[in-house]
């Protein structure tokens, strides 16, 4: 069976004062059925940028997809009219955003928000499109929902407002949901609850998950196979338990070390990845990633390392010392 | 709500006490009264004993304090004088001139509505192509014409029409007459200032229109209507204008009850007795109570349109609502 999403070399551009921003600059990866894929990086790596880009939902101006293929499901969405890109939005691909505050209408109901989406997809009429949003505020955990699809988002908790942008997201029984950060906005506990219900929901409606986060600790429980993203290029990419325990590009490695855990001793302090993030209007050949590693050499300064296949099958890494880094982190540690 | 609505009222009383306080004193600061103006407009020799004998009757020699308290009992009474000027009560002065001001309001409000959200949204959703370019030269230029440039050249163009077509130069009626009497005198009576006013108010508020609608279209909840999939259309409507519509509330209501007496420039230009001419005419004889009369109506007017402004916005934004 081919895979449900096949992300192909996608450009993604944003013509911006200061220059031309090459936010997603060639990222190529798959999505099974019913897999959950993690996107982790940085702000302003272009891990969102990517994510939009496949729904085609780029403001333009100021952005443009300027190259690749997004396969889904067959079809290339990148040739398909506006009017057929609105089908495959919250019919196959669901999305929930970061801010569940702002992302929801605050002069909407909460049960006129999920069934609009029926309406528009399924042709449901108010009925049947009411009987099913209570039945997908159940699913999603809402407490009383009878009361709560009369209300309006400033009513509900951060929390539960995810619930509801999970809800409408599930509505018309997608093949696959998008979500972008969604725990960044919601306090740590109401963080597991959000991503322990996605969890579930997601492998018992088989649907297929891509999660954007920055959040590793997130990735490795929640993702079965990760891509590192830095200045919109994949670095590295392999299985979770691959990039959890046998990173091999220091960037990723860098963002191990600045996941604070529980699990050990209190260090005096989180070691942060040193550094800023990478200006993106201006990046000459080499590899971005190189003023902030340790482990630069001449060459990372001459041409850019290419994804690259380390030692366990589907582990790739954009690193031209990913075969000594093991190695090297021994010895450090 | 009923409660609300009561309390907004009662809060009203400070504000119309305020105003009170206000117009009395600055009608009382010009130079003059009412006794010297009228008795020597015609600029015959004066009389002082008879100006004397006029200050008595009309209560002007009355300590100030005295003349602001009857002021105010007599409001509270609802008994609202008779003009210094005419001798008329003010209630059947006013009442004369309320509804062609009355009427050339709403009917402003209805056209500059009925053109400033549509071209509006327009403009916002087509920012910076022609047609965006277009509609915001129309707005500009309808802030920056006088309206009674733009009355007396719409004046001169149907003179000039009607001359043309018909070898006999047509004027709008100077005579109000309501319109469930004679609409056809009424309406081309009225018409006419009524677009003149209403082009500028509409391009007032076809700006805070597109500025609002712009604002709201980069909010994240529009991202969200689009990534479920919905129709522009229903984007707009239900996800965007419902949004933007409130900053565009409260200019439509204090522009509304600015028309009502404000309109001074268009009443004259266009013949009309309206409350603006009143208003003018008023302050020109020093007729101390009549004035008073007329800024406690337009206080009032405003009053009124910001408590309704406010019920909307309530009916908007569940936010407001439910707090």
């Amino acid at each position: 069976m081919p895979p449900l999403l096949e992300v192909r070399a996608l450009h993604t551009e944003f013509r911006t004062g200061a220059g031309l921003v090459r936010a997603v600059d060639g990222i190529s990866y798959t999505v099974e059925h019913g897999e959950t894929v993690a996107i982790v990086g940085e702000s302003g790596s272009g891990k969102s940028v990517g994510a939009l880009s496949i729904l085609r939902l780029i403001p333009d101006p100021p952005g443009r997809i300027t190259g690749g293929e997004i396969l889904f499901d067959g079809k290339d969405l990148r040739g398909l009219s506006e009017a057929e890109m609105r089908e495959i939005r919250g019919r196959d691909i669901g999305m929930v955003f970061q801010e569940p505050m702002t992302s929801l209408n605050p002069v909407l109901t909460i049960a006129r928000q999920i069934t609009e989406t029926l309406e528009q997809h399924q042709g449901a009429d108010r009925e049947t499109a009411e009987r099913r949003a209570l039945e997908l505020l159940e699913m999603v955990g809402i407490a009383d929902p009878k009361r709560r699809l009369k209300q309006y988002p400033h009513q509900l908790s951060g929390g539960m407002r995810q619930r509801v942008m999970i809800a409408v997201a599930l509505a018309c029984n997608p093949k696959l949901i998008i979500a972008d950060e969604p725990t960044t906005a919601l306090d740590v506990t109401i963080q597991a609850q959000i991503l322990e219900l996605m969890k579930s929901l997601t492998r018992k409606l088989g649907v297929a998950q891509i999660i954007i986060t920055h959040n590793l600790g997130v990735v490795a429980r929640y993702a079965s196979r990760v891509n590192v993203m830095y200045a919109g290029r994949i670095v590295e990419a392999g299985s979770a338990e691959a990039i959890y325990h046998n990173p091999r590009h220091p960037y990723t490695m860098a963002l191990l070390k600045s996941v604070p855990r529980l699990d050990q001793p209190r260090r005096a302090r989180l070691d942060p990845v040193d550094g800023q993030p990478p200006d993106l209007t201006r990046l000459d050949g080499g590899c971005s990633f190189r003023p902030r590693c340790r482990f630069a050499v001449e060459q990372c300064a001459k041409a850019r390392p290419p994804l690259a296949a380390v030692a366990e099958p589907g582990h790739l890494s954009a690193c031209f010392r990913s075969a000594e880094l093991s190695d090297i982190r021994d010895v450090a540690a | 709500m009923y409660r609300y609505i009561v309390k907004r009222l009662l809060l009203a009383v400070p504000t119309l006490v305020g105003a009170a306080a206000l117009v009395f004193v600055l009608m009382r600061l010009i130079p003059g009264d009412v006794c010297v103006i009228r008795l020597g407009s015609g600029g015959a020799h004066v009389d002082p004993a008879s100006v004397e004998a006029c200050r008595q009757e009309l209560g002007l020699n009355n300590p100030l304090i005295v003349q602001f308290l009857d002021f105010l009992w007599s409001y509270f009474t609802f008994d609202f004088g008779t003009s210094m000027w005419s001798g008329q009560p003010v209630t059947h002065e006013i009442a004369a001139r309320l509804p062609v001001s009355l009427q050339i309001a709403v009917m402003a409000t209805v056209i500059a509505v009925a053109i400033a959200i549509p071209l509006g949204t327009i403009s916002a959703l087509r920012e910076n192509t022609w047609l965006d370019h277009v509609v915001r030269m129309v707005a500009i230029a309808g802030i920056a014409t006088p309206s009674f440039w733009l009355g007396i050249m719409s004046l001169v163009l149907v003179l000039d029409i009607t001359y043309l077509a018909t070898g006999k130069a047509w004027m709008p009626p100077i005579q109000y007459v309501s319109f469930w009497q004679d609409p056809i005198h009424n309406l081309s009576m009225v018409l006419l200032p009524a677009i003149t006013v209403g082009y500028r108010y509409s391009a007032v508020t076809m700006r805070m229109t597109r500025s609002a609608m712009l604002e709201v279209m980069r909010e994240d909840y529009i991202r969200t209507a689009r990534s479920k999939g919905l129709l522009e259309q229903i984007i707009i409507n239900r996800h965007a204008l419902k949004n933007a519509l409130l900053p565009v509330v409260t200019l439509i209501g204090i522009e509304f009850a600015f028309l009502i007496g404000g309109l001074v420039v268009t009443e004259q230009v266009f013949n009309l007795n309206g409350i603006g001419r009143l208003f003018v005419q008023a302050v020109q004889n020093q007729d101390n109570v009549l004035t008073q009369a007329l800024v406690m109506l337009v206080v009032v007017i405003f009053v009124v349109t910001n408590l309704v402004v406010d019920l909307l916005y309530a009916w908007l934004d569940p936010r407001i609502r439910f707090s």
